[in-house]
Parts: C-alpha cells; structure tokens; sequence
C-alpha cells in the first residue's frame, strides 16, 4: 500500500468525490487561486476550476451561511475553515441554522453540508487560533463530529463525510498534515461511529480522538519498555459516539485514561467518562484519570504550549496513577 | 394553605459574607507591572498623557456641537411612513403584472390578504386563551407586502423569511390548519410542533421558513439562489428580512458575497420602522434610503412604500425578472407598518410610538382598505364580494383553531425524530450512538 500524507489523502478525496458527483464544491479563505492556506486543496483549482473550487472573501458567517442555504436545495458543499477557531465568527450558522433546520422545519429540510479544516493547539500561534470544538459541535443534536488521526481515517472518514445526508463536521490538525501513512489505492469509505483499537494492552485502556491518540500511542510505547501493557482507542467519531469499543476495552483492562485535546470542564473527555462510569461502573478498578489540555487559554510561548497539551509525560504520569490506585496482581 | 411566597432574607440577618460587598476598586487605564522596565513605564505614561492632551486641545470633544451637549435619542421619531406614495400606485396600476389580472385575480389577491389578518386575529385570540404560548410576531398591517411578493414568484422562484413568517407561509399557499396547529404546537402542525411561530416551513412550496434570530437567514437565501446559478436553474430567491437586521455583520457579509457572486438573490427589507421597541431612527444611520447602503456594495436598490399591493408587485416582478435574467442580486425597501407590537408579549407596542400615529396609518394607509376601494373604483368589486371573503377568511380562521385544538400534540416519542436524517430512515448507515 502506498504511504502518502493525511494533507493528501484529504485532497485525494475532495478530488474523488467532486468527480463522483456534480453537486460537490469546496469552498473556502484561499482554497482555490492560492491552494489553500495548508496546501489540503494544492492543484484542485487548476483540476476542476472555479465553479467547482471558490475562493470566499473573509466572511465565515457570510459564506457558510450560504453553504447551507445551497445545501438545503440539494448541493454537498465543502467548506474549508481555515482554523476551526474561526468558526466562532459563524456560530449562528454553524450551530443554529445548520443543526436545526431540520427540526424546526419538522424534518422537511435537510442539510447536506460538510464543514472541514484544523482544530488543534500546539502551533505557537496563541489562544484565538489553538481552539478545539469538538465538544462544542458535539453537544449540538442535529450535528456529527469526526476527529480523523490517521492519513487512512482522513480520507475514508471525509469522503463518507460528503456522501452523509446530515451536516458533518471534519476537525482536522495542522500538526498531521505532514503524517505519512498506508492508505489503499482502491476506493474506500469508512462509517461514522467506529472506534478503534490503534494498539491492544491489558493494564490500562488509554482512550482518545485526534493527535491527542497518537500521543497516547506514543506514551503506550514508553509505557511497555516500562512493563505495562496500555491499550490505545480511538474514538475517531464523536458524535456517533462508539461507546461499545470503549466498554469493551475499559472490560479488558479495569483501568481507565482519557486523552484530550479538549480543555477539562465539558470537555470530550468528561462525557466519555460520564458514560463509563454509568455503563461500566462494576467493570472499574480505579478512579478514571484524564490528561487533558491544562485550563488556561492556549499559551503562546512554545516549550510551554508543549506542557499546555496532553503530552507523553503526563500520560505515562497518569498511568502510573492509576496504577497506583489499582495495582496489577503480583506476576 | 397560604401560598408559598418566596421570601428574600433581610440582609441584616444575612451573615457577614453576604452583607460586606466585594471591595471594588477602580482600575488604572492600564496597568503598569511593578516589574516594568523604568523607560517602558515613561512611555506608557507619555502615551496616556498625550491621549488626554488630545481630547483638550480646543475642539469640541465627541458629543458636543456648538456648545450643545448632544444626549442620546430617547424621544419618539418621525413616523415611518406617513403618506401613500398615490403616484407610483397610478403608475404601478398600468404596469402589465397589474393591468393584465383578471378581475378574479385581482379579488383574490384581496382574499389573501383579507385571509393573512383574519388569521392572525384568530392566532392573537387563542394566544390571550392560552392555547398558543411562546412567541407571536404579528402581520396585521403589512400584508400587501407579503401577498404581492410571493404573488409575482415564478416555477424555478424561491423564499424565505424571519420570524414574522405567517403572512409569507399563507401567501405561499400553505392552509391555515396546518399552520394553526403550529401555533398550538400539534402533530399536525407544518413543523410537526417542533417549530412553533418564528419556523414555519414548506420546501415543496418552495418556502425555506420561517427563521428566528435577526437576520440568521440573510445568507441562507444568498445559498438558495447561489444553488440556482450552480445548477443553472432560470430562477431567484427572495430573502426578506426586517429593518432591525440590517445592521448585523452577516447581512452585510451576504450583500457583498451577492453582490461579488452575482447572485440571483432579491434581498427585502420589510421596513416597518420599529425594530422590536426601537425606531429606525434609533437604530440604523443612512444617507437617503436605508437600501442604499446596498451602493456600498455596487447593488441595485428600491425603496417602495408598499401599503398598496400593486406597486409591490410591480417593484418585484421588475428586479425579480432582473434578477433571474441577470443573475444579478437587488436590496428593495419596502415601507410598510405593523399594528401590534413586536410580539403580543410586547406590552408597549404604544409606548415608543403614539396612539395617533397607528390611527393615521390605519385611516389613511391600511393595505387592505386602500386596495379594496382601488378595486371597487375599477368596478371589479361589490360589498358582497367582500362580505363574503370576510366570512370565508373569518370561518377559515375559526375552522383552523378548532383544527388546532382537536389535534393531538406530538408524542414524547417524537422529541427525537426530525433531528437527523439517518436516524430517520429505517436502518442506520453510521455506527455507535447518535443521542446520548
């Protein structure tokens, strides 16, 4: 299987699907005539011209309200955020008018809109452009929500994204643009709603979306130079939520750490906790911990927007943690 | 039993943490760190002083005009609209989407109106029973504006409104049983009572609702015609909107990407001159016309005083053939009038206007009287023809309510039907779980 970047693999679906079908456009700040802002649309403004691609002008509020208007006549409009931190610009279209137009319309009018682009912390570019509103968007009945970590999931989890009949929101991470990884040449979707065990473990199950779980996987490695076996779920989509995956894995190993871009309070993390304690509660044998952003606007200077974010370290740390308050049996 | 009353405590036997108030302390224009470098510190003094050197230096400061301190506008304003507009109304009679009607055509155009206020009459009553909470944006007063619009639509025209939306879902064609029983948030109301007043919906009638905060739907109507010219279909969108949402970022956001886009999209300002209590005076500043802010945006503009149904159905059919043949977007004014208040909740819908000022609207301006003695001097109408619409609109009304209050209300079931798509189609496509 080829290796290509999640960057590519993102612009080798906009490409597919806007081939596939007529009704598909991308839309967005510099996607067309300068390729966009993070190269994801590099060449699809020459490949299948302006009507097609648009350049809009600065106006999220503007542009993605009428992406939504055109949707609910029938096209699958793309919008590219530049930064998901600018969709607080556009929150009455993104969360009133995208979310609940079909029920307030009593299920007449449908919203067949994706809304794409990076929503992530860690780029030194301080608190207005580092926000994560995954669990915003999530909250919002009415809305999906898929946080791909992998060049693999980007592209099957975008494409499938498109083709949804409801509006999905596609938080992506300017940090993995540059990640290689195996994706098929052939063809391929992949539902909503599956999570996946990026790496199985008995001792504790370390339990994320985003880069967040990639940097849990990487803890996971230091962690079984140490002895312990972690096991790695990725949420992959938050709303659906597979919570089955989760049960699952929280049945095998009895300890819970959840990894979180998000900041704590109403964070991703709380609800997936919430959940476990409710329908897992005899399966635990420790208190869950969370290693989340820490509470503080995203800070600008760089070695501590390092600390700011979940980070190796403080996973293991918490690991330890709840290895302490549930220690494996001796042998 | 008595009734329970809740009772504040006295702050005499609050304890001490509550009666001692936070110790307020009046903030420096900026804050000097302790830590601060002793020339950064001078310069950040320099800068203060300068500023205040600058608000002294012999001109009159923001505020004050010839030695006249200028106070915020509290007073009430002019009115709206005081006057017919009886040239345009001559003129917009011999246009051909006037003159060519049919006699029966004309009379219906009076039956819909006559329908809207009878209907909202019916809607207020049962709101003062209790039937309908929540919300009610009347129309009584602007429907020529409605009516004539939506009259001139063609195949491929669609529309879209705010929250004073009943007048346009009528106008569209929508019964008035089904949007009574949204009032009284029934099953079998239009949105299935799950949007009640400010959402009332008909796609298959090409209307896109019915849409709740100010101006939230200015670029759903951009996108509406913006799918038109993507899927090349000879048609346009009217996007209404009130003259309190012109002074939202996202209308503005919406001209410009029109006007950028040559979008088929006629933009119309129903200017009823109070957004909520505030006058027009009170809220928007323009040269002229409030439309012709829509230069700043190099946008064909109109403003129309509209009480008279045939120059609104002129002034639309005009830019809205332009519209389509052009694909070029339009920003009409329409000056018309409400007779209640912003909402029945408004308790002073006479309080920032006067008694006389509704009166002399009603007298002289009231879409339905002017239209119906237009009709009668062109010798198409009797009184027993209006009679007899009176009666039909008036047991249409009272027939819808019964409707209404017949109907059953949704089931709980239903809370979570109608949220999304996949959830209701028999099988899922997605996996994992969608509520929580």
């Amino acid at each position: 299987m080829p290796e290509i970047t999640y960057r590519q693999a993102i612009n080798d679906a906009l490409a597919e699907e806007i081939e596939r079908d007529e009704n598909v456009f991308v839309m967005g700040e510099e996607v067309a005539q300068y390729n966009g802002a993070y190269k994801v649309t590099e060449g699809l403004y020459d490949r299948f011209g302006e009507d097609r691609i648009k350049d809009t002008p600065i106006s999220e509020a503007g542009f993605i309200g009428m992406g939504i208007g055109a949707s609910m006549l029938g096209l699958r409009p793309v919008m590219e955020l530049m930064f998901w931190s600018f969709s607080y610009v556009a929150f009455d279209q993104i969360v009133n008018n995208a979310a609940m137009v079909r029920y307030m319309s009593g299920g007449l009018t449908h919203v067949p809109i994706v809304i794409r682009g990076p929503a992530n912390g860690g780029t030194n570019v301080g608190a207005t452009h580092s926000h994560t509103p995954e669990n915003f968007m999530a909250h919002t009945p009415g809305l999906k929500v898929v946080c791909p970590a992998t060049p693999y999931d980007a592209k099957g989890l975008l494409k499938t994204a498109i083709r949804d009949n409801d509006p999905v929101y596609v938080m992506e991470n300017t940090l993995l643009y540059g990640n290689k990884g195996e994706v098929p040449t052939e063809e391929y979707t992949i539902p909503l709603g599956h999570a996946q065990v990026l790496r199985e473990g008995r001792d504790v199950s370390l339990i994320g979306h985003g880069r967040s779980i990639l940097t849990a996987l990487e803890a996971a490695g230091h962690l079984a130079g140490e002895g312990i076996e972690a096991e790695v779920v990725d949420l992959r989509s938050l709303r659906p939520l597979d919570i089955d995956t989760v049960l699952a894995s929280v049945a095998r190993t009895h300890r819970v750490v959840l990894v979180d871009e998000n900041k704590p309070f109403c964070g991703v993390s709380a609800q997936v906790s919430h959940m476990i304690q409710e329908e897992a509660f005899d399966e635990l044998d420790a208190p869950i911990r969370r290693v989340t952003s820490l509470d503080a606007p995203a800070i600008y200077s760089d070695p501590l927007e390092r600390e700011q974010l979940p980070n190796p370290r403080r996973i293991q740390e918490a690991v330890q943690q709840v290895l302490e308050d549930a220690p494996r049996a001796a042998g | 039993m008595a009734s329970a009353v809740f009772r504040a405590p006295s702050l005499a036997e609050a304890p001490e943490s509550v009666r001692r108030l936070p110790p307020f302390t009046d903030l420096p224009l900026f804050h000097v760190r302790p830590d601060c470098r002793e020339d950064w510190k001078a310069a950040r003094l320099r800068k203060n002083a300068l500023g205040e050197r600058k608000a002294n230096d012999g001109r009159a400061p923001i505020g004050v005009e010839g030695g006249i301190v200028l106070r915020f506008a509290t007073g009430m304003a002019e009115p709206p609209i005081d006057a017919p507009d009886t040239e345009a109304v001559a003129e917009a009679s011999r246009a051909p989407i006037n003159a060519d009607l049919s006699p029966e055509a004309k009379r219906d155009l009076l039956a819909t109106m006559i329908r809207i206020r009878r209907f909202e009459e019916r809607s207020l009553r049962a709101y003062q029973q209790g039937h309908i909470g929540g919300f009610l944006h009347l129309y009584i007063g602007q429907e020529s504006v409605a009516t004539g619009t939506v009259s001139v639509l063609g195949e491929h025209d669609h529309f879209i409104t705010a929250y004073r939306d009943h007048g346009h879902a009528l106008a569209g064609g929508m019964s008035m049983d089904e949007c009574m029983a949204e009032l009284y948030g029934k099953a079998t109301g239009c949105s299935r009572g799950k949007g009640g007043s400010m959402h009332f919906f008909a796609p298959e009638r090409h209307y896109w609702g019915g849409h709740g905060i100010v101006a939230g739907q200015t670029p759903l109507g951009l996108g509406l015609a913006f799918a038109l010219k993507y899927k090349q279909i000879p048609g346009c969108c009217l996007c209404f909107l009130g003259e309190g949402a012109v002074n939202q970022g996202v209308f503005h956001e919406s001209l410009n990407l029109a006007s950028l886009w040559s979008i088929p999209v006629v933009y119309i300002i129903e200017n009823n001159g109070y957004s909520m209590g505030t006058s027009e005076a009170r809220s928007s500043r323009f040269s002229d016309h409030l439309a012709s802010r829509a230069e700043a945006y190099d946008m064909k503009w109109e403003t129309v005083v509209a009480n008279h149904i045939y120059t609104v159905r002129e002034a639309t059919e005009r830019h809205a053939r332009h519209a389509r043949e052009h694909s070029q977007p339009v920003l009409l004014e329409y000056k018309t009038y409400r007779y209640r208040g912003h909402s029945v909740a408004d308790a002073n819908s006479e309080k920032y206007r006067t008694k006389e000022e509704i009166e002399h609207y009603q007298e002289t301006m009231d879409p339905i009287t002017v239209y119906r003695k237009t009709l009668q001097e062109e010798g198409i109408l009797d009184n027993e023809q209006v009679q007899a619409m009176e009666k039909a609109a008036k047991d249409e009304a009272a027939a819808a309510a019964k409707f209404a209050e017949k109907s059953e209300f949704p089931p709980v079931s239903s809370i979570t039907e109608d949220v999304y798509w996949e959830s209701d189609q028999p099988e899922r496509t997605s996996g994992g779980r969608l509520f929580f």
